[in-house]
């Protein structure tokens, strides 16, 4: 039974995504719709971006100086440790776990109130696709600012820990500047980067999908919210496994 | 002229409508009647395609709706206007945004051109001044004349109002319904509205088609419906006091003149 209605469920999933992937009515209303999403999907995120960011690599910092004291270790292990966290896993996959709660809910609320209020009744009347037109610039703008989202996560987190080379004594600036430069791996930057690509495609096509067939009312857009939460972080982890495993080995 | 012939529907086996057949008129007010849940809803939402019946006919002026491929059906949305029941006016835009949404998406007109047609749409139904107002800023019966002014921007041939009155109050419903009845002579256009308002039964009835239980009971016009002897019509027509004494008032006057 589970097995048939996931399969059904991914079924309209694919249908959804072939419609919402077909050549916009106006491209002109289609960039300016982007832009918009751009802004409020992307920009509107930085803040919460930075605040993470700082926070997590002052701790990944800590945590590490603390669980790394052995003679054998050199110094500037610490900041080598906090650089390749950020740049695997912090920079793409947490930060895509965090933005799905922001972003998915977001996108999942505001397309399952425009159909529990028959807005997309009337753009489907009118002759609008309005699969493409509403979800197409969410797509193409999420997935698009993404990379500028996972670099400021890089940056801010990579200062977070610098500032607790300034303000504690648990290692010094020089070693922690040394450790982040140390043996660095550009294809670890690449392979960061194309994840979250991935899995901003997954929060926004997921919280789109379940968002669009709503059926009901503020309930049950409440739960199409919770929903695509839920599905677009399992749906991280599940692609987090598999890309690891195609680009890293 | 928009003809049903023999439409059925049904939804997990429970037949909502049972080969319902009728003709709404160019130029006039076409009523669809009914209680809550006999399937007036239904008819509408396959009118218009956004439910597709089993069986059945729809002719857009001989043009059968449901043997159209996807670019026809799409050129026909572009003829129909649509009112629903809770205006359905985009949040994100203001009501000048709203109005000019299908002229922007449909026209090559230039933007002069569409803030032209968009602020006379508005003028047509009363609205100037509030052009850059939110949805969310304005009163609902507002918000039903911003929807009337969106539906009528690109000259529509035929426009659907579902339940126009709801949630209003009865001064602004009358208005409502003059508007619409106004706007169908005026551009000629094949209105049809859902509603189970008696005020607009007997206000702009001019053909009333009655659905009960899922099947066409009745038709007439809001003349017809004082004399009519269809017992389910007459029980959900004249339910309240105030319109069966209006009934008796109007019966024994028509006695006296004869």
């Amino acid at each position: 039974m589970i097995i048939q209605s996931s399969l059904s469920q991914l079924g309209s999933y694919c249908l959804f995504i072939a419609k919402a992937f077909s050549i916009p009515d106006k491209w002109k209303v289609f960039f300016k719709r982007t832009v918009q999403e751009v802004s409020k999907l992307g920009v509107d995120s930085i803040p919460l971006v930075i605040v993470i960011s700082v926070f997590i690599g002052a701790v990944c910092t800590i945590q590490m100086k603390l669980n790394t004291s052995n003679p054998l270790m050199p110094a500037y292990s610490v900041g080598l440790a906090t650089r390749d966290i950020v740049l695997l896993e912090f920079s793409n996959s947490i930060l895509c776990l965090i933005l799905a709660g922001k972003v998915g809910s977001n996108i999942a609320s505001e397309i399952g109130t425009m159909r529990v209020t028959e807005q997309i009744d009337a753009l489907d009347i009118m002759g609008v696709n309005s699969v493409n037109y509403l979800v197409l610039p969410k797509i193409v703008a999420f997935v698009g600012f993404m990379p500028v989202l996972s670099v400021f996560c890089i940056g801010t987190s990579i200062l977070g820990g610098y500032l607790v080379t300034i303000f504690t004594d648990l290692i010094s600036t020089a070693r922690y500047t040394y450790g982040i430069q140390a043996f660095f791996n550009e294809w670890y930057v690449w392979y960061g980067l194309i994840k979250s690509l991935v899995f901003a495609y997954i929060i926004a096509s997921v919280a789109s999908f379940f968002g669009y067939y709503v059926k009901g009312g503020a309930l049950q857009v409440g739960k199409a919210s919770t929903n695509a939460v839920v599905s677009s972080s399992i749906l991280i982890l599940l692609f987090d496994v598999i890309l690891t495993k195609l680009l890293l080995q | 002229m928009i003809e049903v012939k023999n439409l059925t529907k049904s939804f997990d086996g429970n037949t909502i409508l049972h080969d319902v057949s009728a003709t709404f008129y160019t130029g006039k007010t076409n009523l669809i009647i009914g209680q809550s849940g006999s399937g007036k809803t239904v008819l509408m939402k396959s009118i218009v395609g956004l439910v597709t019946p089993e069986k059945g006919e729809i002719l857009y002026d001989g043009r059968d709706f449901l043997k159209m491929n996807a670019s026809q059906v799409k050129d026909l949305r572009k003829e129909i206007g649509m009112l629903f029941q809770g205006s359905a006016l985009f949040d994100s835009e203001t009501v000048l945004g709203n109005v000019m949404f299908p002229l922007t998406m449909f026209t090559d007109m230039t933007r002069g051109e569409i803030l032209d047609r968009a602020r006379f749409c508005l003028e047509r139904v009363n609205l100037q001044g509030a052009e850059k107002k939110f949805p969310s800023e304005i009163s609902g019966g507002m918000q039903k004349r911003v929807a009337i002014a969106r539906a009528i921007a690109l000259n529509p041939k035929y426009l659907f109002c579902d339940e126009p009155n709801s949630g209003l109050d009865p001064r602004t419903s009358i208005l409502i319904d003059e508007l619409l009845h106004d706007i169908t002579h005026e551009y000629g256009i094949t209105t049809i509205i859902n509603t189970h308002d008696m005020n607009s039964v007997l206000g702009i009835g001019e053909n009333i088609i009655f659905i009960n239980k899922g099947y066409r009971e009745w038709v007439g016009d809001k003349e017809r419906i004082f004399t009519t002897t269809n017992e389910a019509l007459n029980d959900f027509v004249f339910a309240t006091r105030l319109f069966q004494k209006v009934k008796h008032y109007i019966v024994s006057e028509s006695h006296k003149e004869k």
